[in-house]
């Protein structure tokens, strides 16, 4: 992969690997069956939605395949998924609207 | 997450670990239909951006959370600090904490090894199917409750790593006219998406894009960071607040 040796690699790997066995293993590892504090829970609820929606919002704004041009295909499709993954709660449903939604776009311009 | 089954009659507890075994299997069964496409996705995307196949497998068998390796392989293309691409595939994890403390009641008395390896395997499929079950029956013995959780990886794993091989193999085979590059974002948003279920939760995601966007030009991807933390703090607040109420009834109504 350019600019990562493979060394490189291997380390964000077994780092990746080592540090989520241990937020897995975290309070089965436990003895005892310790609960977690209320204020804790409430901010591990959000990190998905928290990480994931600000890594992609720039690459649905400025997508790499047109070299960071905003593309109105791409942003249609993105608001497709989002409204048929927010309307039906379907996964599939939502990838099929936004994937279909940019080939359709994509064919027909 | 599966709503508290509708059906009214529950069935005796299976008197052998094959059943409650088979029970895990045929409940995540369904989940099939996301986690193979997405393994083949993270395949196809990582062979792209040049990682070789043992570096593609290792990703998927070692981490086995395919969201936090698309999360650290888009954050690697970026050529984004080490620090900045395991703290944020690392965020992405951390759900698994609450899993973890949820399941520990349940099979917390198991034996280490037992843990260890329920550790490994405990994906957001996993946890789902085997938490309903034991909800549903609350009589079942530590071995038996062990099983049905073996039983909701047994496809599930092996279909993850098969799938990113496929995907690995197929790799740059795949014509641009399919234009895989956007089915990472489409995927995440996919994933997200019908999790927005209370006004905390969409705080945090509309604070997520914003700021996203805002810090996009941040020297070494840390606007990916601070926008992730400032979301979070809403969403938490939010709830504090008791704003966190369901948007709209679930199901029923």
């Amino acid at each position: 992969m350019s600019g990562w040796s493979d060394a490189a690699v291997w380390a964000i790997i077994a780092a990746l690997a080592l540090g989520t066995w241990l937020i897995r293993f975290s309070f089965l590892g436990l003895i005892g069956g310790r609960r977690l504090p209320p204020w804790v829970l409430r901010h591990l609820r959000y990190t998905p939605v928290a990480v994931i929606p600000a890594l992609i919002a720039p690459l649905v704004v400025w997508p790499q395949a047109t070299g960071g041009e905003t593309d109105p295909a791409r942003l249609v499709a993105a608001l497709a998924a989002l409204a048929v993954g927010f309307g039906l709660r379907s996964v599939l449903g939502a990838i099929g609207a936004g994937m279909g939604t940019l080939y359709l776009l994509n064919a027909v311009f | 997450m599966p709503a508290a089954s509708p059906s009214a009659q529950r069935p005796a507890p299976p008197a052998t670990l094959g059943a409650a075994f088979r029970k895990g299997m045929v409940d995540s069964a369904p989940f099939l239909l996301v986690v193979g496409p997405f393994a083949v996705l993270f395949g196809v995307v990582a062979t792209e951006a040049g990682l070789d196949l043992a570096q593609t497998m290792g990703f998927s068998v070692l981490v086995i959370a395919g969201a936090a390796q698309l999360t650290a392989l888009q954050l690697m293309t970026e050529n984004a600090p080490v620090i900045v691409i395991l703290a944020s595939a690392l965020a992405v994890n951390l759900r698994m904490a609450m899993y973890s403390a949820s399941l520990a009641p349940w099979i917390g008395a198991a034996p280490l090894w037992q843990r260890a390896l329920a550790a490994y395997l405990l994906v957001d499929q996993s946890y789902a199917v085997s938490l309903a079950n034991f909800e549903a029956e609350p009589r079942w013995s530590l071995p038996q409750r062990m099983a049905l959780f073996l039983g909701t990886v047994a496809l599930i794993a092996p279909v993850w790593y098969a799938c990113t091989l496929a995907g690995a193999l197929l790799g740059r085979g795949v014509p641009d006219a399919l234009a895989l590059d956007f089915a990472v974002p489409i995927t995440f948003i996919s994933l997200i998406a019908p999790g927005l279920r209370t006004l905390a939760h969409v705080a945090a995601a509309v604070v997520a894009v914003i700021l996203g966007l805002v810090l996009a030009g941040l020297p070494y991807n840390l606007g990916l960071p601070l926008a992730a933390l400032a979301a979070m703090a809403t969403g938490a607040e939010v709830e504090r607040r008791g704003l966190a109420r369901p948007i709209r009834a679930e199901g029923a109504a």
